[in-house]
C-alpha cells in the first residue's frame, strides 16, 4: 500500500536524487509485500497468490493501517508518514524474527536491513524539514499534526492478534508502542518539532473498513490485471 | 521532475567514491545533489550503491576538489619523450616473473 503511496513519486521528486532514494523504497516496500502476501497465501492454502491478494481484493478485504492508504499530499507528509511507519515496521520486523513461523521470520530479517535505512533516510529529512525554513518546519508541522489520529491503531490488538500472540505468530502491538515513542520523540526534538497532543484516533482499517482514498488507489493500481485477467508482465 | 523545481539548483554538489567489493580503492563513480553531507551518503547510496556495486563510499564536496585546468595540458601532462630515462624500459624483466 504504501510502496504503491511512494511510487506515485515517481518523476516527480523534489530532486533528481531524492526521486530516486522514494522509489528505492517504494520497491523495497513492493518487494517485502510480495513476500509477505506469498506466504499469506500459502497458509491460508486456498491457492492465491501474491498477485492475487494484491490485485483482486477489493477494499473490505484490505486490512491495512489508515496511514499508508492516504494520499501521498506534499513531500513534508510522504516524509513524516514514512518515518513515523517505518519506525513502526522497525521495531514489529526485529520481533518478527523470532517467529514461530520460519518463512515469516526469514521475512522479517531481510526486511529488516531494508526498513533500518527507511528509518535512517526518512529520520534525517525530518530533522532537516523541521530544522529547516519556516516553511519546510510549517508543512513538516502540519503532516505530523494531521497523522498523529492515524497512530493509534498500528498499536491496536485485535482478536486474530490475541489469538496468534501465544503460540509466536504474531506480534503484539501494544508493545510497540513504547520503543515507537522514544524513537519518535527523539527526532521530533531534534527537528524542532511540537509532539502533537492527545488527539482522537482514527480506527477501522485493520477491519476492512477504510477511508475514501482507497477505493480510488485501488481502482488505479488494479486496473490492469482486473482488466486483462491472467495478463502476464 | 516538474520544470517549476529549482530543487538541483540550490543544492550542493558532492563528487561520490565508491570501493567496489574485493577491495582495490575508491574510485569515483559520479556526483550528486545534497543539502549536506549525510544526505549526500544517501544520495549516493541510492543512486551508485544499490546494486552491490561498492562497500564503501565516500562523498566529497565538489568546491573542495582543486583540479588541473585545460591550460595546464601543456606544462602538466606532455611527457618529455625526449627524456628517455624517464622510462624504465631498458630493464631486462628477470626470467621467472610473469607479471610486471
Amino acid at each position: 500500500m504504501l510502496g504503491h503511496r511512494l511510487s506515485e513519486w515517481c518523476g516527480h521528486g523534489p530532486i533528481l536524487e531524492e526521486d530516486i532514494a522514494l522509489t528505492n523504497i517504494a520497491l523495497d516496500l513492493v518487494g517485502q509485500a510480495t513476500l509477505l502476501l506469498g506466504r499469506a497465501g500459502a497458509v491460508e492454502g486456498k491457492g492465491r497468490d501474491a498477485d492475487a491478494l494484491a490485485y483482486l481484493r477489493t477494499d473490505r478485504g484490505y486490512r491495512n493501517a489508515h496511514m499508508v492508504e492516504l494520499p501521498k499530499g506534499d513531500f513534508g507528509f510522504t516524509i513524516v508518514r514514512q518515518f513515523l511507519f517505518s519506525v513502526y515496521s522497525m521495531h514489529q520486523l526485529e520481533a518478527l524474527q523470532s517467529c514461530a513461523d520460519a518463512d515469516l521470520a526469514g521475512i522479517a530479517a531481510k526486511a529488516l536491513k531494508e526498513t533500518r535505512y527507511h528509518v535512517r533516510h526518512s529520520a534525517e529529512w525530518v530533522v532537516r524539514l523541521g530544522d529547516g525554513t519556516d516553511e519546510s518546519h510549517g508543512r513538516a508541522q502540519d503532516a505530523l499534526d494531521e497523522l498523529w489520529r492515524y497512530t493509534g491503531e498500528l498499536f491496536t490488538t485485535d482478536a486474530v492478534e490475541q489469538k496468534l500472540v501465544p503460540q509466536k505468530f504474531a506480534v503484539e502491538s501494544s508493545t510497540l508502542q513504547d520503543p515507537w515513542m522514544r524513537d519518535v520523540s527523539d527526532v521530533i526534538a531534534r527537528a524542532t518539532l511540537r509532539m502533537p497532543g492527545e488527539v482522537y484516533q482514527q480506527r477501522g482499517g485493520r477491519s476492512g473498513i477504510h477511508t475514501e482514498h482507497l477505493g480510488v488507489m485501488l481502482a488505479e493500481m488494479q486496473v490492469l490485471p482486473r482488466t486483462h485477467p491472467g495478463a502476464k508482465w | 521532475m516538474s520544470a517549476s523545481d529549482s530543487g538541483s539548483t540550490s543544492h550542493k554538489l558532492w563528487e561520490v567514491f565508491t570501493q567496489p567489493p574485493g577491495g582495490g580503492p575508491h574510485e569515483h563513480a559520479g556526483s550528486v545533489h545534497a543539502a549536506d553531507a549525510e544526505m549526500a551518503l544517501q544520495n549516493a547510496r541510492d543512486v551508485y550503491a544499490r546494486r552491490n556495486e561498492a562497500v564503501s563510499l565516500w562523498v566529497v564536496p565538489s568546491d573542495q576538489i582543486t583540479a588541473s585546468t585545460p591550460e595546464d595540458m601543456g606544462p602538466f601532462f606532455e611527457p618529455g619523450n625526449d627524456k628517455a630515462y624517464r622510462h624504465p624500459q631498458f630493464y631486462k624483466v628477470p626470467q621467472g616473473v610473469r607479471v610486471f
